[in-house]
């Protein structure tokens, strides 16, 4: 009897899950379940090329119908899934179509956390195509942008804003809103960022109220102040959208519970992969959800080798890493920056030429993080080092030792220089 | 033998590829792939086509010769 597999959610996380079910020799049925009717597509330039209006609609197509017939994956898109029912083994589709699984995968992804402020309009967010392509045709329309929330896709969005020449304000409630993920003192070069570029912050200050509409808009803050715009764009983080799992019996808890291996727990035929889901991390051992994007594609790899290959389970033990691309800066991050307690410079992140990469140590000695500017080479050895848990002196005589990117004309980098 | 190929132009540096294929691809100073090889076995393509879809502007394919 063939074996039928059906992941359900048709973006990064799902479309790789399907296809490398076929390159770990799966022969069986993947049907592939969407909820959006448009062909699955990437996120990460929605906030950066594809804003600022320089790829357009084909480049960031992560699946054509002849790929997916090259690969047999039976596309269901433009429907929901809208119930797990794991005794009988369906997935029920919002047109009234049950699928039979064998193996089902999880990947339904996370949405944007909804704006709490809402005026009568010109209030964005940003997660789907049709959100990018709504912002996109209302910052044409001109006027100030206003940014609430100095995350990631904040900070993205706010850079693509000031590219396309608007005036850019980012209001965060945390003094140094990416400090939460770097720790304080790298996270202010980040904010300094901003400022380089002519986008002015309100960090430490919240939103009381946002009123008016598109093209007229107040945004009022904690401190009494008031900021005019005619676009605003909240970037406040993600929920998983784990909502249509709710009487599935799965338990889920700020994302689908899986086990080491990715399962969810008490149902083995039921992977979980992505944004969605909150695996039991060998490496760290606890639970952690992980909203990146090379997350969801080594997860759905590892998922769809212990789908193909079960009698060789294989444990999810990666090490974080995620990019970021605000303004003249290609930041990389791997590890748990944020679990350092303390850490050291090679190279420079002043104006000019920012190349360098800041390695964090914690109380075990080892290397448990780091976060590279411009210098992709140091990521590839910092990734390995951290991989390979490397004794911090060692991983800072390393990456002290690579030479500095040639296209650049900065001086050499300055090893161990104290950020 | 299956051929590697590289849009070198489209290349961001974001270094997946290395991680996971670190045989065949590497990345130059700039922080641009390069590849270690032309060739690969049909055995390694697997594992090759998988490192070459954890590249997050799709700049990498392997064609058949
Ligand atoms: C604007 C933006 C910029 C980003 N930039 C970066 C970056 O620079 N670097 C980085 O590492 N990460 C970045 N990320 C994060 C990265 O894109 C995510 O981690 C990644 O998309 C997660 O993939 P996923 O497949 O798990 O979930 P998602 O991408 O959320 O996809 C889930 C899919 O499931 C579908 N779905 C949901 N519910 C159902 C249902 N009930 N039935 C059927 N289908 C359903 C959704 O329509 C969606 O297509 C960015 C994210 C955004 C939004
Ligand atoms: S993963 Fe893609 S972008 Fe990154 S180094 Fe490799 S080819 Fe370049």
């Amino acid at each position: 009897m063939t074996r039928t597999v059906v992941v359900i959610g048709s973006s990064i996380g799902g479309v790789r899950t399907a296809q490398a079910l076929r390159s770990e020799g799966f022969g069986g049925r993947v049907v592939l379940v969407g909820e959006e009717a448009q062909l699955p597509y990437d996120k990460p330039p929605l906030s950066k090329q594809f804003l600022t209006g320089q790829w357009d609609v084909d480049r960031v197509l992560l699946l054509t119908e002849e790929k997916a017939d090259k690969d047999s994956i039976e596309l269901r898109l433009g429907v929901p899934a809208t119930r797990l029912d794991i005794a009988a083994r369906q997935v029920l589709l919002a047109d009234g179509a049950s699928l039979e699984y064998d193996s089902a995968v999880i990947a339904t992804g996370a949405s944007a956390r909804p704006s709490p402020w809402r005026p009568e309009s010109g209030v964005h967010v940003v997660r789907t195509l049709d959100d990018s392509r709504r912002l996109q045709a209302r910052l044409s329309d001109g006027g100030p942008v206003v940014v609430v929330g100095g995350g990631f896709i904040g900070a993205e969005v706010a850079g693509s804003a000031r590219a396309l020449g608007h005036e850019v304000t980012v209001v965060d409630p945390l003094p140094t809103p990416i400090g939460r993920v770097v720790g304080p003192e790298i996270g202010r070069l980040f904010s300094e960022l901003h400022h380089r570029h002519g986008v002015v912050t309100r960090f430490g200050v919240g939103v009381e109220a946002i009123e008016g509409a598109a093209g007229d808009l107040r945004v009022r803050l904690t401190d009494g102040t008031q900021l005019q715009a005619a676009t605003v764009v909240v970037g406040i983080g993600a929920v998983p959208n784990d909502g249509w799992l709710a009487d599935s019996g799965l338990p889920i808890d700020n994302g689908v519970l899986c086990d080491q291996y990715s399962r969810a727990l008490d149902a083995p035929d039921v992977y979980a992969v992505g944004d969605v889901a909150r695996w039991f991390h060998p490496g760290h051992r606890e639970y952690v959800r992980v909203e990146h994007w090379t997350n969801a594609v080594e997860q759905g790899a590892c998922a769809a080798h212990n789908i193909a290959n079960p009698d060789d389970l294989r444990a999810y033990r990666p090490v974080e890493y995620v990019w970021s691309d605000q303004y003249d800066w290609k930041a990389q991050i791997v590890g748990r920056p944020n679990h350092g307690t303390r850490h050291e410079t090679v190279g420079s992140l002043s104006a000019g030429n920012p190349r360098a990469a800041v390695l964090y140590t914690d109380e075990t000695g080892r290397l448990c993080g780091a976060v590279t500017v411009n210098w992709p080479k140091a990521l590839v050895q910092c990734r390995r080092l951290v991989t390979d848990g490397a004794p911090f002196d060692d991983a800072l005589a390393k990456v002290s030792a690579l030479t500095p990117p040639s296209g650049r004309s900065a001086g050499e980098p300055v090893a161990g220089a104290r950020a | 033998m299956p051929v590697l190929k590289a849009n070198f132009e489209a290349c961001q540096g974001y270094a997946n590829c290395v991680d996971a294929a670190p045989e065949v691809y590497d990345i130059d100073d700039d922080g641009v792939v390069v590849l270690l090889k032309a060739e690969i076995s049909d055995e390694e393509r697997p594992r090759i086509e998988e490192a070459a879809r954890s590249c997050p502007v799709s700049a990498l394919t392997i064609e058949d010769a």
